[in-house]
This record gives structure tokens, C-alpha cells and sequence, in this order.
């Protein structure tokens, strides 16, 4: 009765201190994201995009075996919180990458920066981690959420166009965008609307902008959420009537969905699959063929994410205990991105170009976004201000 | 603020109300007839919006996916009555919310597996896809007004079937003495399985209509679920009537106050405030009032009455 | 009483629940410590539940409102810089027990599914008012700088935090034990049995329902300020009706109406979620036939699988 269990103990603690004594060659990187539930399609697109990072760096990144873990969020902070507990003292990772919400990020980031481990920022755009709770071992390789509703505000006060009806999720992320919006909107905006999370039916807020006499639509849909309001704002006829103009509601994870629905939607991003540099191109080029759909932005940001710390860890030739040189070399930004060259800021949110999308049909039938003009050039968010780091 | 918008809201909510309705039939006649909490209900919704869909964008024929999708929906209710749900009528109303929600589980992830996660590409059918000018200078699509017959027409084939048929006759008998029914020789089980697959077809009617404006991805259901659950309690568990009046008002209060709370608390309260408070405010209304309306009738507007 | 079967697994698992802090150590994991510290305090808030669930039938849906009043009751003072443990958790347990009394005396004068729904729309409606209040973070939620600070016991080391939330859930399946046994629980129990009987007999059953409703609610308050000190956040998603699906979803799961149950439940549950979830994205497909599978098949949860079980109070 005892032998055979503490011949399992046995071979616990020997699998156990086996793969203690692995650790010091091999990296670890630990990546966080939603991978169940409805939202579990953007954790799909990050997933899959972590895993061409890995193959285009042969399963090696900065030249050792490297180990990623995938945690699930399930979107709630505190589970996020759970799992990267697990992957800091389960598995010692040397970094943590991912992170779709602000929410999630705001619990996980500063565990994990506590423990004086990276934080490798893939999507959420929090800006109280461009601004006061700025880290040094935090980098982002997405954008701070207020910059992209930024550069439509600039593309729609520079057009003139005036008048406009603003719509977006009552949440802390839908009153964000609409501030940045604003910070370079100056122009009439007849009303600002803030509609319940998760709402499905738009028509009531459809008729109140027929009757509202606006010249044009912003909003800010994300997920589900857009897919509904894009929908039925085309059902009723108004697009004609109304451009719509919005940021995160027409992209590559809500355009199969769409379909036509989206033309003539317009967008401000940083990145866009028809960006032209030789790091994208390889990028969106491999992820067609080896998944079959085209990529998103929150892919091409994990991909960088992954590549950053290709850099990094390559600059202190493998030594990981160099935390300060792999800070020093992931300030560089010295890495092939798929938005091409771009510089960090003082708060390790990037410096970078934004342009202006417009939904259109593609060369194969397919709904896309392209490129139409750059809106911004070398962009720096609002906040770096109040960053101590200098 | 003027008439005419007044007016255009009230038909959205009535459209919204509707929809409800579609939902609400089949989960209070469950509830009322053989007093099952079915969570499930709304993966039902979600099963018949994807058979639907599916079927939809393969053939390219919306017709095709509202006759294949009924009765295959129809189909898999009473198989899972038959396996799962059986066994708990005669169990507390608790057992049968966790094995609704471990079935609500397995739907949500058997459809991910199916079809991925990524929502479905849904459209209007062209046929329905334009507009009627139902009201002056207002073009109101066309695929709502089908909503919004169809919606009538159920309530009407519903009333007929429960109170002027015999089906509908040993429906409201087994719901009133279940053994007494059985005692005179009628098959009670398979009169519930019946029931069961009825109200699942009428989930998957309100799923494949949704389709085309909603959005078709796994957990769909839960997002429209804890609505039709205010609507049965609103108006009474069990009755028909009830759930068409509680789904109305619960369609009109929720659509009125999103359109309307901002700009009348502007008025009182100040623009500033009443950005905040307005938004709030309308996504706890239909709480609110069904608060309101349980304090003063327990049992709801219409309450079906058992023995 | 409690049969022998019963005895040994409850000595067995407060033994094991005392060591894991110690095994954690030696088997240098300490994520595990972190693991079941999380599962003690979402425990608490279960055998809170299971006091009106459980032994007074009363279905309430809304049960993770008190969890984010417990919790915010901790981080809104901190973020005042009112950082002392003694009285966040006061007002923790005084605020929940106010909101459950409130939403108690309008609940509980409906029945059956307009008693369930009443409660979820309330903590739904927690939820949207913690959602609006920007000050407080909105659905971003607020950091927690400190640790509640405790007077000789500090919280940020965490097999002291560990311990603290082992003898509160001891303290609290004590309180139970004597509550559910005494006066006030049997009339709970008999009323939950034939309420119209224990009016006829003379009892005011709504106020014993009423006390049970608001010392569960406090309770769950309590499990709040753990939470919130467990995770150094506080958000309104603690309040979402689905955090309450999840809550009861244990009770039912460990066995209603045992309070020892509930504990099993939490553990199975959050195991469970955290095994499967490392084996394959769909773990919910797992999940959900196990659930069914157990109410089909253990009617009396886990703790009615083990040997010796009493029948349950009919």
C-alpha cells in the first residue's frame, strides 16, 4: 500500500527538480489572454500569432529553447490575476505577454512587474500605465487607448466635417476613446451617447440620430457590440445619409461577420494587414497560408510582442539575469516591427504612425481595410507626461 | 423631441418587445406547464440562429435555413428532455438551474467547436431587405416589420393551440394535475417531451429571425436570457398573455428610456449630470420596474393559475 | 449529528487546508498557497449562500452583490488612505448586512422565480452603478495599494493572509454549525419545510427569513474584503449576476444545506476550472455534463457522496 505512493511522491519531487534545473536554458514566456467564451476569437488571433513569431525564430527565441504558457483569462481580473500568479511562482516565467482589458491589465501588470518580471503589453491600452503607473520593466507594444480615436479626430476636424453624433459603450475603455476623440475634435458635436455594454438592438439610438440632424456617425463598438450597431445602421438605410467614422469596430476580427455591411466604414489604426514594409509582409503573408484568415491587428501586436523579446534577450546574449540590458535594448525598439521602424517613449508606450482606413473591397471579392493617408506621423500619447521615468 | 420621433420609438419598441415575446413563449410555457427552470432556453435561441444561419449561407436561401432549422431544433429540445431533462421535473427548481447552466456550458462550447468563435456572417434576405415608410419621412426597414407580424401571428397561433384546441386542452390539464391527467390515459411524458420541443422551435424562430440583425456567436443566448426572464416574471410565469403583455412593456420601457431619460434629466437635473446618471439609469430601468411591479402583484401582471 | 465517515473527512480537510501553506514551502510552489487561499475565501462566500440557500430554501441570485460591497467597502477607504484592516472590515460586514436588509425586505416578499429574478436584478443593478462611478475606476476597478492592515498581522506575507482567511472560514462554519442547530435555524429549516404551518404555529417568518438574508449577506461581505486583499483589485465584474451563478453553482455542486459542502464545492469547482483550462481551451464542454451529471446522479452533492451521509432534511 505504501510503496507505490511514495514511489509517485518519488517521482513528483524528481520531475519536479528536473524541471527546476531545465530552467536556467530554457526561456519561458508566459502569455496571457481570453481564450474561452465569446471573446475567445481575439485570443485565437493572439494565440496564432505568437506561434508564427516562434516559427519564424525557428522555436528560439533570443537563441535559447523557449516555452511559452498559455493562460485564460476568461476576461475577468481576477482570474487574470490568478493565472499570472500561477506563471510567475508555477512555472517562472522570465516574461509575461499578452493582456486583451484594461481591466485585466490594471490587476495582472503590477503583480507582475512587483516580481521584477517584464511585462510585455500586447493590446490593452490602459492609460494609467502610460501615464503615473509607468514601469520599467513594462512595455507596450500596442498603443495607449486615447491615440487612435485621437488621429480620427484630427482627420475629422481637418476635413471640416462638423456635426458629428458620437456613440460608445457606457465602460471605462467607451468614455477613454471618446476623450481622446475629443482632445482633437473641436468642431460641433451634436451628442454624446453612451450606450449599456452589450446592448443588441441599436434602432432606438438609430432613430434618435435620424432625428438629430447630425452630418456624420463616430463611434466606438468593439466585438459583438460593433458587429450589431454596423449591421443595423446599414439596415436602416443610414449609411448613405451619414458616413460612418469609428475606431475598433471595423476590423479583421468583426469584417467576416460583416461582410458588405462594412464598406465605406472608416478607421484610424496604427497598422493595417495592406501596410507596406518587408516585416509585414512576411507577417500577414505566413499567417494566410499557415491559418487560413487574414490577421488583425491584436495579432500583429503579440507577434511584435514576442519579437521584442527576441531583441532583448539577444542584446544581453542570453543572459537573463540582465534585466538592465535587456531594458536598455527593448528601448531601442531595434527590432523588425510589422508597423515598421518606430521609437519607445520615456513611458515604454511606442512612438508611431497612424493612419486613416477605409473598408473596401479587395482584390479577391473580400471585404478589407486599406490604407487611404498617415494622420499622425511619430505619435506620442497624451500621458508620457506624467511618467516619473524620463 | 417631436411627435413623429415619439412615435418611431414607440414602433421600436414594440418590434423590440416582439422579439422578446418570440423568446419568452417557449421558456414560460415550459416554466408554467411543467414547472422547469430551463437556463438552456437561450441556447436553444443560439442553436436555431446557427442552423438557420448556416444553412442560410450555404444555399443562399433564408427559407430553406427557417425550414431546415425548426424542425431540427425542434428536434434536438426533446433530445435533450429525453437524456437530461426528464429526470428533473419532480427535483427543486436549484438542481434544475445548475443542469440548465452545465447544458448552457456545453452548447456555448459544442457550437465554438463547430463553427469557431468568430461571429457568423449573417444578412437581411434580400427579398426583405428594404424599407416602408410606415410613418411620415420615416423609412423603417422592412425585415422589422415581418418582426414584428410574425411575432403577432405566434401570439395568435399560441392563444388558438392552448385555449381552443384539445392538444392545448391536456396541455393546461397536465399542468393543473399531472396525475390525474395521466390517471385518464393520456401519455403524459410524451406530452411534455412534446411541449418541450414546441418551446425550443419557438427559441430557435426567435434566433433565426435575430440572426440577421444580431449578431450570431457562441453565448448569444445569455445575453437576451436574463431579458425574457424579467419579461415571464413581469407578466406572470405561465401565461401566454402574460408574456406578450410583459414583453411589450419591457420592449417599450427599455426602448423609451435609452431614447428619452438623458434628455429629460437634462432638463432637471443639468446636461453634465444627466450624461452619467442618464446611461445608468437606463440600463437598470427594466430592473427597476420589475421591481416595481412585483412589490405591488408578487405573482406578476397575468399570473397563470394552478392547482 | 454528523456520522463518523463525516467526521474524518472533516478533520482530514481542515488538516489538509492547514498543511498546504507548509506543502507550498516544501514543495516550493508557491502558487498553490495562492490557489487555495483563493478557494477558502470563494468558500466563505458559499457557506454564507448556503445558509439561506441551503437551509432556508430562499434562491437568491444576487448573492455576489455583497462580494464587490465587501470588496469596494475595503478598496474605497484605501484609496482615501483608511488602510486599517479593522475598520474596512467592519464596514464590509455593517455595509453588506445594510444592502441585504434593504434588498431582503423587498425580495422576500415574492416567492419562487420572482424571488430569484428580484435578486438578480438587484445585484444587477450594483453592477451598473459600480460601472458608473468613475471615481472609483468605473469597470476599470481600483487598484489596492496596501493590504488591509491588521494589528500584529500583516497581510502582504502570505501564509500569515493564508491563515487569517483559514480561521475566519473555520470561525464562520462554526458560527453556522450553532446558528443552523440552534432556535433561529430550526425555525429557518421548518419554515423552508411548510411556511404556512409556522405562521399557523405563531412564528413571524419573515423576520427570521429576513436575519437569515442579512447575516448571509454579511457574510459574503466579509468574503468581499478577503477577495479584493487576495487579488489587490477590486472590480464590478465581482458583482455580475454570473459571479452568482458560480457562487450557488458550488453550494449545489459541494451539497446544500450541510455548510461543510459548500467548501467541497469551491474546491471541486475551482480545481477543476484551473486543471481543465491548462488541458484544453474547451474545458467548458467538460464542465457543463459534469454539472449535469452530478445533479442527475449525486443528489446530494459531493459531501452526500461520502459514506454515512444523513438523508437530507426533507
Amino acid at each position: 500500500m505504501r510503496t507505490p505512493r511514495s514511489a509517485a511522491v518519488l517521482v513528483l519531487v524528481a520531475g519536479l527538480l528536473a524541471s527546476q534545473a531545465r530552467a536556467a536554458e530554457t526561456l519561458k514566456i508566459g502569455f496571457i489572454t481570453t481564450l474561452s467564451g465569446p471573446q475567445g476569437v481575439i485570443g485565437k488571433h493572439m494565440k496564432d500569432s505568437v506561434e508564427l513569431a516562434l516559427d519564424h525564430l525557428g522555436r528560439k527565441v533570443g537563441g535559447l529553447e523557449t516555452e511559452v504558457t498559455y493562460g485564460d483569462d476568461q476576461a475577468k481580473p481576477d482570474v487574470g490575476k490568478q493565472v499570472a500568479d500561477e506563471m510567475l511562482k508555477k512555472h517562472r516565467v522570465n516574461f509575461v505577454a499578452g493582456v486583451i482589458w484594461s481591466n485585466v491589465l490594471l490587476a495582472v501588470a503590477p503583480t507582475v512587474t512587483g516580481s521584477g518580471t517584464f511585462m510585455i503589453d500586447t493590446n490593452a491600452g490602459a492609460h494609467e500605465f502610460a501615464g503615473k503607473q509607468c514601469h520599467e520593466l513594462f512595455f507596450a507594444t500596442s498603443w495607449q487607448n486615447d491615440q487612435t480615436p485621437e488621429a480620427m479626430g484630427k482627420y475629422m476636424q481637418d476635413q471640416g466635417i462638423t456635426d458629428v453624433y458620437v456613440l460608445a459603450p457606457n465602460y471605462a475603455a467607451g468614455k477613454d476613446m471618446v476623450t481622446g476623440f475629443k482632445r482633437f475634435f473641436k468642431n460641433k458635436i451634436v451628442d454624446e451617447v453612451y450606450t449599456k455594454f452589450g446592448q443588441q438592438d441599436y434602432q432606438a439610438e438609430i432613430s434618435q440620430i435620424r432625428a438629430a440632424n447630425a452630418k456624420a456617425v463616430f463611434v466606438f463598438y468593439p466585438g459583438g457590440m460593433g458587429i450589431q450597431f454596423v449591421k443595423q445602421y446599414v439596415q436602416a438605410g443610414l449609411r448613405e445619409q451619414y458616413p460612418l467614422y469609428s475606431v475598433y469596430t471595423v476590423d479583421e476580427v468583426t469584417l467576416p461577420a460583416l461582410g458588405d455591411a462594412a464598406l465605406g466604414s472608416w478607421e484610424t489604426r496604427y497598422w493595417s494587414p495592406d501596410l507596406k514594409n518587408e516585416a509585414n509582409a512576411k507577417y500577414v503573408g505566413d499567417f494566410r497560408k499557415k491559418f487560413g484568415y487574414t490577421p488583425s491587428y491584436y495579432g500583429a501586436q503579440s507577434y511584435d510582442g514576442i519579437l521584442l523579446i527576441d531583441s532583448a534577450v539577444r542584446a544581453v546574449k542570453g543572459d537573463l539575469s540582465n534585466k538592465k540590458g535587456m531594458i536598455a535594448a527593448m528601448s531601442r525598439a531595434d527590432f523588425r516591427s510589422t508597423r515598421g521602424k518606430f521609437t519607445y517613449n520615456t513611458n515604454h508606450f511606442p512612438i508611431q504612425n497612424f493612419y486613416l482606413l477605409k473598408a473596401v473591397k479587395g482584390g479577391g471579392g473580400e471585404v478589407e481595410m486599406q490604407i487611404q493617408k498617415t494622420v499622425f506621423e511619430n505619435h506620442k500619447d497624451a500621458y508620457y507626461q506624467e511618467c516619473p521615468m524620463k | 423631441m417631436t411627435a413623429l420621433l415619439v412615435a418611431e420609438q414607440c414602433l421600436n419598441g414594440l418590434q423590440l418587445g416582439v422579439m422578446l415575446f418570440l423568446m419568452a413563449a417557449g421558456l414560460t410555457l415550459v416554466f408554467g406547464i411543467m414547472n422547469l427552470v430551463n437556463l438552456a432556453h437561450g441556447s436553444l435561441y443560439m442553436v436555431g440562429a446557427y442552423l438557420a444561419t448556416a444553412v442560410f449561407n450555404w444555399s443562399g436561401s433564408f427559407l430553406l435555413g427557417v425550414l431546415f432549422a425548426l424542425p431540427a431544433t425542434l428536434a434536438i429540445g426533446m433530445l435533450v428532455e429525453v437524456i437530461a431533462l426528464r429526470r428533473l421535473y419532480e427535483r427543486d427548481h436549484l438542481d434544475q438551474v445548475l443542469a440548465t447552466f452545465g447544458l448552457i456550458l456545453f452548447f456555448n462550447e459544442a457550437v465554438a467547436i463547430v463553427w469557431g468563435r468568430t461571429a457568423l456572417f449573417t444578412r437581411v434576405p434580400r427579398a426583405l431587405a428594404g424599407h416602408i415608410m410606415v410613418l411620415p419621412g420615416v423609412r423603417y426597414p422592412a425585415y422589422r416589420a415581418v418582426i414584428i407580424l410574425v411575432g403577432l401571428a405566434v401570439a395568435l397561433v399560441l392563444y388558438v393551440l392552448v385555449n381552443r384546441t384539445r392538444l392545448g386542452m391536456l396541455i393546461r390539464a397536465g399542468a393543473s394535475n399531472r396525475t390525474m391527467v395521466a390517471a385518464l390515459g393520456v401519455n403524459i411524458r410524451l406530452l411534455y417531451t412534446l411541449v418541450f420541443g414546441f418551446g425550443a422551435a419557438l427559441a430557435a424562430l426567435g434566433g433565426l429571425m435575430a440572426g440577421p440583425i444580431y449578431n450570431v456567436q457562441p453565448g448569444m443566448g445569455e445575453e437576451i436570457l436574463i431579458q425574457v426572464l424579467v419579461v415571464i416574471v413581469i407578466g406572470g410565469i405561465g401565461s401566454i398573455r402574460g408574456a406578450l403583455v410583459g414583453a411589450v412593456v419591457v420592449g417599450m420601457v427599455d426602448t423609451l428610456g435609452r431614447a428619452f431619460l438623458k434628455p429629460l434629466l437634462s432638463t432637471t437635473l443639468g446636461p453634465v449630470a444627466a450624461q452619467s446618471a442618464g446611461p445608468a439609469l437606463a440600463s437598470m430601468l427594466i430592473y427597476l420596474l420589475m421591481a416595481a411591479v412585483l412589490f405591488f402583484r408578487p405573482r406578476g401582471l397575468f399570473p397563470a393559475v394552478r392547482s | 449529528m454528523i456520522s463518523r465517515g463525516q467526521a474524518v473527512v472533516l478533520v482530514a480537510g481542515f488538516l489538509v487546508l492547514a498543511l498546504v501553506p507548509a506543502a507550498a514551502a516544501t514543495l516550493n510552489e508557491p502558487f498553490y498557497l495562492d490557489l487555495f487561499r483563493r478557494i477558502m475565501i470563494f468558500a466563505i462566500a458559499a457557506v454564507s449562500l448556503d445558509l439561506i440557500l441551503g437551509y432556508g430554501g430562499m434562491v437568491s441570485f444576487g448573492h455576489a452583490a455583497y462580494l464587490g460591497i465587501g470588496a469596494y467597502a475595503v478598496a474605497v477607504p484605501a484609496f482615501y488612505g483608511i488602510e486599517s484592516g479593522l475598520v474596512q472590515w467592519t464596514l464590509a460586514v455593517l455595509a453588506s448586512a445594510a444592502a441585504a436588509l434593504v434588498i431582503g425586505a423587498v425580495s422576500l416578499r415574492t416567492s419562487g422565480m420572482s424571488f430569484i429574478m428580484i435578486t438578480l436584478a438587484f445585484a444587477q443593478m450594483f453592477y451598473y452603478l459600480g460601472i458608473s462611478i468613475n471615481a472609483w475606476g468605473g469597470d476599470d476597478g481600483m487598484r489596492l495599494a496596501r493590504r488591509s492592515r491588521l494589528p500584529a498581522l500583516d497581510l502582504a506575507d502570505a501564509t500569515v493572509f493564508y491563515y487569517v482567511v483559514l480561521a475566519i472560514l473555520v470561525g464562520l462554519l462554526w458560527l453556522g454549525h450553532r446558528l443552523v442547530h440552534a432556535r433561529f435555524g430550526i425555525v429557518i429549516r421548518a419554515t423552508r419545510s411548510n411556511e404556512a404551518r409556522m405562521r399557523a404555529i405563531g412564528f413571524s417568518t419573515f423576520r427570521y427569513k429576513l436575519a437569515a438574508f442579512v447575516l448571509a449577506g454579511a457574510g459574503c461581505g466579509l468574503a468581499g474584503a478577503l477577495l479584493t486583499n487576495q487579488t489587490d483589485y477590486v472590480t464590478p465584474s465581482y458583482m455580475h449576476w454570473t459571479r452568482s451563478g458560480e457562487i450557488m453553482v458550488m453550494v449545489i455542486l459541494g451539497g446544500m444545506g450541510t455548510l461543510v459542502g459548500p467548501v467541497l464545492g469551491a474546491a471541486a469547482y475551482l480545481l477543476l476550472e484551473d486543471v481543465l483550462s491548462a488541458w484544453t481551451v474547451h474545458w467548458q464542454i467538460v464542465l457543463g455534463p459534469l454539472l449535469v451529471l452530478v445533479v442527475l446522479y449525486a443528489r446530494r452533492g459531493l459531501y452526500g457522496l461520502l459514506p454515512g451521509s444523513a438523508p437530507r432534511d426533507g
